[in-house]
């Protein structure tokens, strides 16, 4: 326009040009806030960074290798009356045991629920901002977000950072009006929905013995002392699991803490029936 | 200084109104204080358009300008689909009109990527009408010159009818009407506008045609009428079940007179 062109007046985009001349900055004015906080990123990935080579480089034999395992077990499973989350409590940095107290189960609203499993750090952080997209969505809208679209957030923000070394393997449950929902969502974007997952590095012992156990038809007490068993067991032989076990029951009109029981004590009841 | 500044803002945003369009003449502007104002004269003079929300149908209907003798007739379309479910018809800029459609057809299959269910008509609305603010906020642009109708049925099955108009607000309406004589038109609705009115899906099409009728000049070739059923998608109607449509509601109006004209004589 003319007024324009004579003013001499410059757009942000052009000022900013001139300070980053090389490609563009990651970090995005959030100016339109129906792309669900997914299209603009958290971080802004300084200059000349790579983030995803350093990464690369730290699992090279005979270079500095830094482990990121997934220490817990978290389990989760749908059934008739609604879907059973079952966690431990253990918190490790290599051999060290942190923590044997932490909640590893974030309470999103009274009807959704999302675990923790990897880096407690990136878990906790991102879980917490799905937490504050879904309030605000709720706030919005004037309806709850899905168990779908939320756990659909929470994987679009993760692919973002794809390759850069965040960890972190949660459980989205809840129930919406498409009845009980179960998402499964992964540090590298993977969004899977299924009856029954288990994460973290002790999921194997706690698959072997949900699946052994499982019907869709229990009743509640049975469906309660499946998921105690699961992590119970995996927690026996894991060494990154333990504490213990906090479960609870999504239902229709929302989720309920159904107990939170030391593992060892646990153990010492099973064992009775074992030997 | 200033002052002679804002007189050249002012008349720039009367220049880029009047351009637009083709049917509209110079001489109808007087000097408004603001763009949003002036996007909202050129709305007026856009031909008229009209909404009526049924219990399980939903209708738009538009005044169809006569087209010149060698032009198509089909490539003039007032009425478009967002979305399945959704579709609006609009007075004012065709060509904003374009953009602002075209930016409401993606983000109802962005929502559908990210949300895993269509839109809510509602939610649509607030899009197009944030989209519409931003405009008249921002440095060096001016606002979109229309106003929208927007209906369709959310996914629980109820039907709704919004209209957003150039300054970004929007609201639910029952029945509503944009354009040029939108007060004529809103007016016949307000008195004709009952529950027995729109009890079925055919006396709502008969509602929205009957007030075309009263501002469109030579009856039904001029009225392009489109409806939504619930669970169907948009139906736009030829011109023969209109021309149907509009002899039905001739014949009743001669019954309706000729009933009066007994009542007065006996």
């Amino acid at each position: 326009m003319a007024l324009f062109d004579v003013s001499g007046f410059k757009d942000y985009s052009e000022l900013r040009r001139q300070i980053h001349p090389g490609g563009k900055t990651h970090l995005v004015d959030r100016t339109n806030h129906y792309n669900f906080g997914a299209k603009t990123q958290e971080f802004a990935v300084p200059l000349g960074v790579d983030p995803s080579g350093f990464i690369k480089s730290c699992s090279r034999d005979g270079g500095v290798c830094i482990e990121l395992n997934h220490g817990t077990t978290t389990l989760a499973f749908k059934f008739r009356h609604g879907v059973i989350v079952a966690v431990d409590s253990r918190a490790s940095a290599g051999r060290y045991l942190a923590s044997n107290d932490v909640n590893k189960v974030i309470e999103i609203n009274p009807y959704l629920l999302g675990t923790m499993s990897g880096s407690a750090a990136d878990c906790q952080y991102w879980e917490r901002l799905l937490a504050k997209e879904c309030r605000l969505y709720r706030l919005r809208n004037n309806h709850r977000i899905s168990v779908a679209a939320a756990s659909k957030l929470l994987s679009n923000m993760m692919l973002g950072y794809r390759g850069m070394g965040l960890s972190m393997g949660s459980m989205i449950c809840g129930w919406d009006k498409e009845g009980p929902g179960l998402y499964y969502v992964d540090d590298n974007g993977t969004r899977l929905s299924g009856r029954m997952f288990s994460t973290g590095c002790g999921n194997s012992y706690a698959y072997g013995v949900v699946d052994s156990g499982y019907r869709e038809d229990m009743t509640v007490e049975e469906a309660y002392e499946l998921g105690r068993r699961g992590i119970a067991h995996a927690t026996h032989r894991d060494a990154y699991s333990g504490g213990v076990v906090n479960m609870y029951h999504m239902q229709e009109d929302g989720w309920i803490k159904v107990c939170k029981e030391d593992v060892s004590e646990l153990i010492h009841r099973y064992r009775k029936g074992m030997f | 200084m200033r002052q002679t500044l804002l007189v050249t803002i002012n008349t720039a945003s009367k220049h880029q109104y009047s351009q637009q369009g083709g049917e509209t003449a110079c001489s109808g502007w007087s000097l408004l204080s603001s763009p949003v104002e002036y996007a909202q004269e050129a709305v007026k003079k856009g031909s008229t358009a009209v909404g009526i929300r049924g219990k399980d149908i939903v209708v738009l209907g538009v005044e169809k300008k006569s087209v010149a003798k060698l032009q198509e007739e089909r490539t003039v379309r007032k009425i478009c689909a967002l979305d399945e479910h959704v579709c609006m018809a609009f007075a004012g800029l065709t060509a904003d009109a374009r953009i602002v459609i075209n930016r409401a057809r993606v983000e109802c299959q962005s929502h559908r990527l990210t949300v895993e269910d269509p839109v809510t008509v509602e939610y649509i609305t607030r899009y197009i009408a944030t989209l519409k603010q931003r405009y008249t906020q921002s440095n060096g642009r001016r606002p979109f010159g229309i106003s929208a109708l927007i209906v369709g049925f959310d996914y629980d099955g109820t039907p709704r009818l919004y209209q957003t108009d150039p300054s970004g607000t929007y609201h639910a309406w029952k029945a509503n009407a944009i354009g040029r004589s939108a007060k004529t038109v809103r007016e016949f609705l307000e008195k004709n506008y009952t529950d027995e009115a729109i009890a079925g899906d055919n006396e709502a099409i008969k509602l929205a045609i009957k007030a075309l009728l009263e501002v469109v000049q030579s009856g039904g070739k001029n009225i392009e009428l489109a409806v939504i059923r619930r669970n169907q998608p948009l139906k736009i109607l030829e011109s023969k079940e209109i021309e149907t449509l509009v002899a039905e509601i001739e014949k009743e109006k001669e019954e309706e007179a000729e009933k009066k004209k007994q009542k007065k004589s006996t």
